[in-house]
């Protein structure tokens, strides 16, 4: 019998296991001077890790605001945001898996995730603050054309698949200037669910006398090309041709985008814009003083506002059971909502920096976070 | 000298033939009990999902009204990978078992294990990026010139993303694993039955169709339900690729597709409220039963041929 | 058992031991023939090269045969059908590959640099350049995790299914219950593990080894199966002829068969391992992400590679001049490139020990 054995073979793995082991075992060289850097007095003096999860329209927001505020704290702090989506991420903050949630809808009481999310925060109403505010782009894709006006019903109707070539009359009613093919119009909307398909179908149904759906978090009419996220999108409405599709502002790059009707005039979608109208837009009713929930005012006529928006929140409790807790999510969400944090949010992702008077309300309640 | 010898052995001998055999048994049985764990946790949090209030379902009432369509679509995929990736990956195991000469062989073999290693994220976007995007004018002209057939209805696509290149997505993914365990038992063909076979003046694919293929017949079976099952399972890559939302159909190239229940739990289950969650697991559920009935009814077949070719 | 089947030859004609045969060259020559005759409705209707191609495979799968079944007969002719058909399917696999493998190196290749391996994504200021290299200890440390788990329950169970178990309730059971278990989706696995570490760990439970749970769940299976089939495949002589010798049954299969057998189990492990390094939905969900590099699979988040290209092309951010690649839509590609390479070493890896510790047989 031949002697080769296990044993022969267990030297080499161990010895492969062993050097894979150490060369690994050593940091990252970016983290090496904040590891050694022990020195915890200056600036935000805060150390520790926070956990959060949630949208994943925040991810890259969180990523700027993570790095901000690690920053302020010279590198002793780590801010992990796991994106998971809202629902999951409503869910974990309710079982007290994480600190904080990110959600593209308010909290409310259709399956009892309010009364959960106030029991989860010791008999307080939770705290819901927007920190994130993104403009939705109905972005198209057609030769020749580069601007396209549009109201609220036409929209609807392309969506519904009502209106299915580009030189319909609605369309060219409101576009005289623009030479319009005989091509069929391919929508394209998500195929997951999403905060962007919730707020869309909402500002088709209360914009628009034709949509007769409810705004859900998954695109609600049948059939027609659907894709996977935002990127997916984005690539569908590249990739076809006489497609149109909507996705936030940030990420539409080369599409063109269509201006939405707003009172009498066209408005392209703008931070400033999306900023306005989550200002004008009034609160959700029955909400506690800590809650920021709003309902966005789909059917302004606010000159300048654009309409068609997604708002997504932070939700967080008043009190924490632990002091290193509750500064860790006091410091990082007042510095989301202050101007440096929307600053680079805006920088990194794209979206539209939360106006005056709603910063400083969302900052009065988060200076109140505490332990208890 | 002999017998003092074995005398002594057998009290160890035994043990360790206890032990071993004891360890074996253990391994199997958790692999019994990792199963039965999985399936516990799907009824226990999908079986509320059976019957929710309607609202939870959608367009249908009810939550079988809200799964056939899902079901149609996993199993339509995973039959279109089958169909692509089963003769190709046999095909590619002859070459390395039979056909090309090793120094030919070894590369081949590598290259086929190479796509094993593309994560299905990658095989996600490069089926969005560059396979969606070139058989889209092919859909256009299927619709065109065979429109008649009803996998052709058509409208085509117009991005391509159609449950024809989610299936040609997921045989590319299912064919190495068909490939590698295929060419494995292929080789295992003992020598002599070969030799025998072209002794009686047999040509190479007699000889394959006398000697390799019943040796092998086992092994590929079982390659194709291994190929089978990740077809069924696979969920990222199907999410990103299909272009899904449609109901039952068998047109393969419009843009309304039935979602696969894998790619339907990845795409919904983020945004998911616990009551939607557990709809999804019980599609879960479902899929799980599935795979079930798909494995049984296959060895059932095996069995079957088995004791054909006994007689 | 095999040649049984066979059909006997009709033997009333004497035989010919040697029959007419294509000229050696006959391939080639056809090959060549084949593609100067499809050039020509492709140039006359301006079809492009996959056209070409295809036209071309036809005429070859078409032509050859039909000139063997005129020289050699109609055994002849299938004979050459198949061999030009699994050629064919050769060929046919290889173009994905080459086009995925090219826009992967084409897109990737571009990101990498050391600070992408080196850099995690930690970061204290926007400007700073970010890395990879968190999600590279994670992905290596959760696959490490799961291989561990999973390749000594995935083999014994094999030896039991084939050396102790063979043909009784349990064993059919078992077999059975692994074929379904392939078809376990990976966000189910995933799922499953998430609710198995919350209720023992309690609710912010994010930990490493829960990928490698939810992993070795779907890596299971493919190590048994095929290490079942590899077991199966060594002749029974051998096992005879230890028994034989007075080697206990125990010795007789880790001394004679597993080592019979190494190169098909490593070839599976290689697979399996293959299988679960680029998996996505059941990683997000129980190992979580994080910036910071985490070498401690039993405590933290930990970041893998699937996840970070999962979750950097989902939200690339916004590219820095208009028109441009966003920045995470080159990390997922980087990563992509990375993800590929770290598996073609692996393989390569577990080829040479195959090689090595292979014994020589006949074959």
């Amino acid at each position: 019998m031949n002697r080769t054995s296990f044993r022969k073979l267990l030297a080499p793995s161990v010895a492969v296991l062993a050097l894979s082991i150490s060369l690994t075992a050593c940091g990252a060289s970016n983290e090496a001077g904040a590891e050694s850097g022990g020195d915890t007095s200056e600036a935000g003096g805060l150390s520790g890790d926070l956990n959060g999860a949630g949208a994943s329209s925040q991810e890259k927001a969180q990523g700027a605001w993570s790095t901000g505020f690690q920053g302020m704290n010279d590198g002793n702090v780590t801010v992990n945001y796991d994106p998971v989506g809202s629902g999951d991420g409503r869910t974990n903050f309710i079982e007290g898996g994480v600190s904080f949630a990110g959600s593209d809808s308010y909290l409310n009481d259709d399956e009892g995730e309010l009364t959960a999310a106030k029991e989860r925060c010791g008999g307080e109403d939770p705290i819901e603050v927007p920190a994130y505010v993104s403009p939705i782009a109905v972005a198209f894709n057609l030769e020749g054309v580069d601007a396209l006006n549009l109201d609220a019903d036409t929209i609807a109707q392309i969506f519904d698949n009502k209106i299915t070539k580009w030189n319909d009359k609605a369309i060219a009613d409101q576009n005289p200037d623009a030479t319009l093919p005989d091509l069929a119009i391919t929508p394209v909307h998500r195929s997951d669910d999403s905060g962007t398909t919730k707020n869309f179908t909402d500002y088709l149904g209360k914009a628009s006398g034709s949509w007769s759906y409810e705004a859900e978090d998954a695109f609600p009419v049948k059939g027609g090309e659907a894709a996977e996220g935002t990127s997916g999108v984005i690539s569908a409405v590249s990739g076809g041709t006489g497609t149109i599709g909507y996705a936030d502002e940030s990420q539409v790059g080369d599409l063109s985008v269509v201006s939405v009707k707003v009172g009498e005039e066209y408005v392209a979608p703008s931070a400033e814009g999306a900023a306005k109208v989550v200002e004008t837009s009034p609160a959700a009713e029955g909400r506690a003083d800590v809650d920021m929930a709003v309902d966005i005012d789909r059917t302004t006529t606010e000159s300048g506002a654009y309409p068609v928006v997604l708002l997504s929140y932070l939700i967080a409790c008043q009190t924490y059971e632990d002091q290193a807790e509750a500064d860790l999510v006091k410091g990082y969400l007042s510095y989301i909502v202050s101007d440096e944090g929307q600053a680079a949010a805006a920088e990194e992702a794209g979206s539209a920096p939360l106006s005056a008077s709603v910063a400083e309300q969302a900052q009065s309640i988060v200076d109140a976070i505490s332990a208890g | 000298m002999a017998t003092i010898a074995a005398d002594q052995k057998t009290g160890p001998a035994r043990l360790g033939d206890r032990v071993f055999s004891a360890t074996a048994l253990a391994a199997g049985i958790a692999i019994l009990l990792a199963l039965a764990g999985v399936f516990i946790f799907l009824a226990i949090e999908g079986v509320p999902g059976l019957a929710k209030p309607a609202e939870f379902y959608g367009e249908a009432s009810n939550f079988w009204g809200y799964v056939a369509p899902l079901l149609f679509g996993t199993v339509l995929a995973a039959v279109i990978a089958l169909i692509v990736a089963v003769p190709l990956a046999w095909g590619i195991a002859l070459v390395v078992s039979h056909y090309a000469p090793r120094s030919i062989a070894t590369p081949i073999a590598y290259v086929i294990d190479l796509l094993a290693a593309v994560p299905s994220v990658v095989f996600g976007l490069w089926g969005i990026s560059v396979l969606a995007r070139h058989l889209q004018p092919g859909y256009v002209w299927l619709d065109e010139n065979m429109g008649w057939l009803p996998f052709f209805a058509g409208p085509a696509s117009g991005t391509g993303r159609t449950i024809l290149t989610a299936g040609l997505v997921l045989a590319i993914m299912i064919l190495p694993i068909i490939t590698a365990i295929s060419r494995e038992v292929f080789s295992q063909t003992p020598r002599l039955h070969e030799e025998a076979a072209l002794a009686l003046g047999a040509t190479r694919w007699e000889m394959i169709r006398m000697a390799v293929f019943p040796y092998a017949r086992s092994g590929m079976v079982s390659a194709v339900m291994l190929g089978l099952g990740r077809a069924l399972g696979e969920t990222m890559a199907v999410a990103m690729v299909l272009s899904a939302g449609g109901g039952i159909s068998l047109n393969l190239i419009s843009s309304s597709n039935p979602a696969s229940i894998a790619s339907n739990i990845a795409s919904n289950y983020k945004e998911g409220t616990p009551g939607k969650i557990q709809v999804l697991i019980a599609t879960g559920l479902v899929l799980f039963l599935v795979t079930f009935l798909v494995n049984f009814a296959a060895r059932w077949i095996v069995t079957r041929n088995e004791r054909k070719l006994a007689r | 058992m095999s040649l049984a089947t066979a059909p006997a030859r009709p033997t009333s004609e004497p035989v010919a031991f040697t029959q007419a045969k294509l000229p050696r060259l006959a391939p080639a020559l056809v090959g060549v023939v084949a593609v100067a005759a499809a050039a020509l409705p492709v140039l006359l209707l301006g079809w492009g090269l996959i056209a070409w191609a295809l036209v071309a495979g036809v005429l070859y799968l078409v032509a050859l045969p039909a000139w063997a079944r005129v020289v050699e007969g109609p055994r002849g002719a299938a004979d050459r059908m198949v061999t030009g058909l699994v050629w064919a399917a050769c060929l046919v696999a290889i173009v994905p590959l080459v086009s995925l493998l090219y826009t992967v190196v084409d897109r990737g290749l571009p990101a990498i640099n050391s600070t992408f391996l080196t850099y995690s994504m930690y970061r204290t200021e926007l400007d700073q350049e970010v890395g990879i290299y968190h999600a590279l200890v994670g992905t290596l440390l959760i696959t490490l995790g799961a291989a561990v788990i999973s390749v000594p329950i995935g083999i014994m169970a094999a030896i039991y299914l084939i050396e102790y178990g063979k043909g009784s309730r349990l064993a059919r059971w078992i077999t059975f219950l692994v074929d379904v278990m392939t078809g376990i989706p990976s966000i189910v696995a995933g799922l499953f593990a998430f609710s198995l570490f919350i209720l023992i760990f309690g609710p912010s439970t994010r930990v490493g080894i829960g990928g490698s749970v939810a992993l070795s769940l779907l890596m299971i299976p493919v190590v048994v199966r095929s290490t079942e089939e590899m077991l199966r495949l060594v002749p029974a002589d051998l096992r005879e002829a230890s028994y034989a010798l007075g080697v206990p049954k125990w010795r007789t299969i880790v001394k004679v068969v597993l080592p019979t057998a190494l190169g098909g189990i490593v070839t599976g492990v290689t697979l399996a391992i293959a299988r679960v390094v680029g998996e996505t939905a059941p990683l997000l969900l129980i190992a979580g992400l994080t910036t910071r590099t985490n070498f401690n699979v039993f405590s933290e988040r930990m970041t893998t590679l699937p996840v970070l290209i999962y979750t950097q092309n989902a939200n690339p951010g916004i590219a820095e001049t208009p028109g441009g690649t966003p920045p995470g839509i080159e990390i997922a590609w980087g990563g992509a490139l990375v993800l590929i390479l770290i598996v073609m070493m692996l393989n390569l890896v577990a080829r040479v020990i195959g090689a090595i510790f292979a014994p020589k047989t006949g074959h």
